[in-house]
């Protein structure tokens, strides 16, 4: 095997270097950001709200830019240069999905990417046929967005970004809204998804349940990275973060097979 | 109130389809150069608030309530171009989807309640504001009054559609009045709906209201321990021939529609004349009722003066086009050599 | 004005009618309505005929009569235009009823009511047999500017929600006891209308984020096209030929 093979092998997911980034107003939001995602890795984003999550996130499929510190996604740099390929690597999915689902019917949603990537007929349809069997939503194909329940449009949003066959699935508080049965048929999907995920939450349990690794924003910089369970049980770098668990709640008690 | 069928004749309704048409076409390409590529989305999302919007009730008096049209507000939010363009998808999608308005209807809809409240909304918002002091009180005002005039200036339009190719002999300085005089009072209440609507947006997000480019204090630099103004920005260049072509093509449009309509119109043998000649009605009988109204210089009714009545009227109409439409070219110009563009928050796509 | 009437026509269906490509539908209502339009209207029998044809294409769409008459009361508002018509009409007057009506202003009565409705129920046939998304490809198959269609697509998906939320902002006024009566509330209810712009317009910027980050380079990418045979063509212009037969009629005898 050699050098390049061997690199491209084993390149990791998502690698984010010294990201620093202020909006233009004057607010610095990001204040140097490191950590590197391998592939195949469920990772969770914690912090409180106005870490500087949602601003990191826009930086990963080169949306914001401009800043300093770079981003690299499978060995690829985000910048002008790749940037339709990046886009294809990264698929973000947005908080509210009837953000993201701006076709008129499901179809044409989920088609739209791979579209817009230049497939065309029948391999079309068959990327978009797959990518709405694995979120469970086939039999909506040619339903108008607005007729779905809320789970239901949060699982086409994802399957959009399935469509394109990505390289690393970010998620935007995937749980937010969704009742637990809904919760439930999402872990279940992102479960049985093979591509790596960077989940952003305030959903601590969904985090434990769904992510063996966790990384803790806050301040502009990633303050904790390790495991979701020991992180969880740390009391003082809880409270020191101001993250709390829901009542009740022992992460202590919860038996992990990840 | 939206057109039926059968309200304008066959050719006027076509003559009408063609000048939406291009007014249309224009709007596009002025949104495109405007917006670039976030055209579809925020053009769609702006005519879809304006659709909600015209569904709000704006209760007068005595389970009475009025209603907003829209195009002078779309105009000074979101700028001439974007703004016809919104106010014609949303007549386009409810006559073809809600059947509300006739399909042949469709280009006289368009030209009188998207074009013509849009232009004369945004010339005379774009006057008034030259005029005026830089403040925001000065935008509010400027909205009303171009709010107050735009929607008569539709009334009148339309009556000038129905002098050309009504399908029926109401004397039209009735017409006239009975519309021009009730859209006054209309007028002032989307005048002051949309002057307050503007001022809630400009409270907020001045920087999303198109109309209020320029009012944002310029940024200082602090120089030397000294507060200094910003360099300008390079002004960008304005292609002036884009322009002028259009211009000529639009004069010369207009014209040609304006003389082959009237031509057509007065030759079609319509119902008053059917019914003159039949009945033997005295042409001089006509010329009584047309001198007593205020456009007693075309009267439409004189069955001799049909044919120039009808080309004067055309004219005038293409007149009053071009010239407004001159007017928004030029303000356009203006604005595009003078203003730097708006920067946006570090976003690059 | 433009109160807006939002409830969608279409009625889900397999008949031979809703099969048709929707660019043939659209090209043949609107001849139809075109050469209707241009029908003389002395010809009273000539708009008798059109309604019957209309009868054909209602029943082989199977829209049920009531569904369709019930729709015809959007025009509403301009009859009663037409009603005012022989009053203040100039030319020949004639008694009816003890009213003087004018002769002319009876006719173009006639021929505001005859020729309103049928255009109004030639839409409703065409909105009642069409989906939504068809009657889109449909009109940028026959040459509507692709952006101007992609805008009407826009404004249709976020339509609803954002009419969602004006009455979720009317429901918060409420609840904060806030009743809009009279003149006096419209400062209240342009600051929701303002609010609701901000609303919109920030949508609009997020729409085009998501877009952005799945691929969007500024033109929409080509997903479904429509077309149709020569026999669907035909099918479809058999309405509008019928009635220009009909027309030409009219004028001739």
């Amino acid at each position: 095997m050699d050098s390049v093979t061997a690199a491209t092998a084993t390149a990791p997911s998502l690698e984010v270097s010294g990201l620093a980034f202020a909006y233009p107003d004057g607010h610095q939001a990001l204040f140097g950001v490191d950590f590197t995602v391998g592939r195949g890795e469920r990772v969770a984003l914690l912090g409180p709200n106005g870490a500087g999550k949602t601003t990191l996130v826009l930086h990963l499929n080169g949306i914001l830019t401009g800043g300093a510190g770079t981003v690299t996604v499978a060995g690829l740099p985000v910048g002008r240069k790749h940037m339709a390929e990046i886009r294809r690597k990264v698929g973000i999915v947005f908080q509210d999905p009837d953000d993201q689902l701006f076709m008129p019917s499901v179809r044409e949603d989920v088609a739209f990417g791979p579209a817009a990537a230049g497939l065309k007929g029948p391999e079309l349809e068959a990327r978009v046929r797959t990518a709405l069997e694995r979120v469970g939503m086939e039999a909506f194909a040619d339903r108008p967005p607005h007729h779905l329940s809320f789970g239901q449009r949060r699982r086409v949003a994802v399957a959009t970004v399935l469509a394109m066959e990505p390289e690393i699935l970010v998620l935007d508080e995937p749980s937010s809204n969704l009742d637990p049965a809904s919760r439930r048929e999402l872990a279940d999907i992102l479960r049985s998804l093979d591509v790596t995920v960077l989940m952003v939450t305030h959903d601590l349990p969904y985090a434990l349940e769904l992510c063996p690794r966790a990384l803790i924003l806050s301040d502009g910089v990633i303050a904790a990275d390790g495991r979701t369970g020991e992180l969880l049980s740390d009391d003082e770098l809880m409270r020191e973060h101001r993250l709390e668990l829901p009542f009740g709640f022992d992460p202590r008690s919860v038996t992990m097979g990840a | 109130m939206h057109v039926p069928d059968g309200f304008i004749n066959a050719p006027v309704s076509v003559g009408a389809g063609v000048v939406a048409a291009a007014a249309v076409a224009v709007s596009l390409r002025g949104a495109r150069r405007e917006l670039d590529e976030r055209t579809a989305p925020l053009a769609g999302l702006v005519a879809a608030f304006i659709f909600a919007v015209q569904m709000l009730n704006f209760p007068v008096a005595a389970g009475t309530s009025g209603h907003l049209l829209g195009g002078a507000l779309a105009a000074i939010l979101v700028g001439p171009f974007t703004g016809v363009l919104c106010v014609s998808v949303v007549l386009l999608m409810q006559g073809i989807l809600f059947a509300d308005g006739g399909l042949t209807a469709l280009g006289v809809n368009i030209t009188v309640m998207a074009v013509v409240t849009t232009v004369v909304a945004y010339t005379v918002f774009r006057g008034l504001v030259k005029l005026l002091p830089k403040k925001r009180r000065s935008i509010t005002v400027s909205a009303f009054v171009a709010a107050v005039l735009s929607v008569p200036a539709a009334a009148a339009a339309f009556t000038l559609v129905y002098a050309i190719g009504g399908t029926t002999d109401v004397p039209i300085g009735q017409v006239l009045t009975a519309m021009v005089g009730v859209h006054v009072l209309i007028g002032i209440g989307e005048a002051a709906i949309t002057a307050l609507t503007v001022g809630a947006v400009i409270a907020v997000r001045p920087d999303l209201v198109y109309g209020a480019r320029g009012l944002t204090a310029p940024l200082k630099l602090r120089v030397g321990g000294e507060l200094v103004d910003t360099p300008a920005a390079e002004p960008v260049p304005v292609a002036a021939r884009s322009h002028r072509t259009v211009w000529l093509t639009g004069l010369a449009a207009s014209l040609v529609l304006a003389g082959f309509v009237s031509f057509y119109a007065s030759a079609n043998p319509d119902g008053l004349e059917k019914v003159a000649a039949d009945k033997g009605i005295d042409a001089k009988a006509e010329d009584h009722a047309a001198a007593d109204s205020p456009l007693a210089d075309y009267g439409v009714e004189g069955l001799t003066d049909s044919r120039i009545s009808g080309g004067l009227a055309g004219v005038i109409g293409v007149g009053v086009t071009v010239g407004a439409g001159t007017g928004v070219f030029w303000a356009v110009r203006k604005r595009r050599t003078s203003e730097t563009s708006p920067s946006e928050v570090g976003e690059s796509v | 004005m433009g109160a807006g009437h939002a409830h969608r026509l279409y009625r889900h269906g397999h008949s031979p009618v809703h099969a048709l490509p929707p660019h043939t539908k659209l090209a043949a209502v609107f001849a139809f309505v075109l050469v209707v339009v241009s029908t003389p209207r002395e010809a009273m029998w000539a708009f008798g005929l059109y309604a019957l044809l209309l009868a054909a294409v209602a029943y082989a769409a199977r829209v049920p009569a009531g569904f369709l008459l019930k729709r015809l009361l959007i025009e509403v508002p301009f009859v009663a235009f037409a009603v005012l018509m022989p009053f203040v009409a100039q030319g020949e007057r004639v008694d009816v009823l003890g009213l003087s009506l004018s002769v002319n202003g009876l006719w173009g009565a006639w021929n505001v009511l005859a020729k309103g409705t049928l255009g109004v129920a030639a839409s409703v046939l065409l909105a009642s047999t069409t989906e939504l998304r068809e009657l889109l490809l449909g009109l940028q198959r026959l040459k509507l500017p692709p952006l101007l269609v992609q805008i009407a697509s826009f404004m249709i998906r976020y339509g609803d929600v954002i009419a969602d939320e004006m009455r979720r902002m009317r429901i918060a006024r409420e609840s904060r006891g806030f009743e809009a009566r009279g003149v006096r509330s419209w400062g209240v209810l342009a600051k929701s209308a303002g609010a609701l712009f901000i609303r919109s317009y920030e949508r609009g910027e997020r729409v085009h984020l998501a877009m952005v980050s799945r691929g969007y380079a500024g033109s929409m990418p080509v997903i479904d096209e429509v077309t149709a045979s020569r026999a669907q063509w035909s099918y479809a212009l058999a309405l509008p030929s019928a009635a220009l037969v009909v027309c030409l009629l009219g004028w001739t005898l």
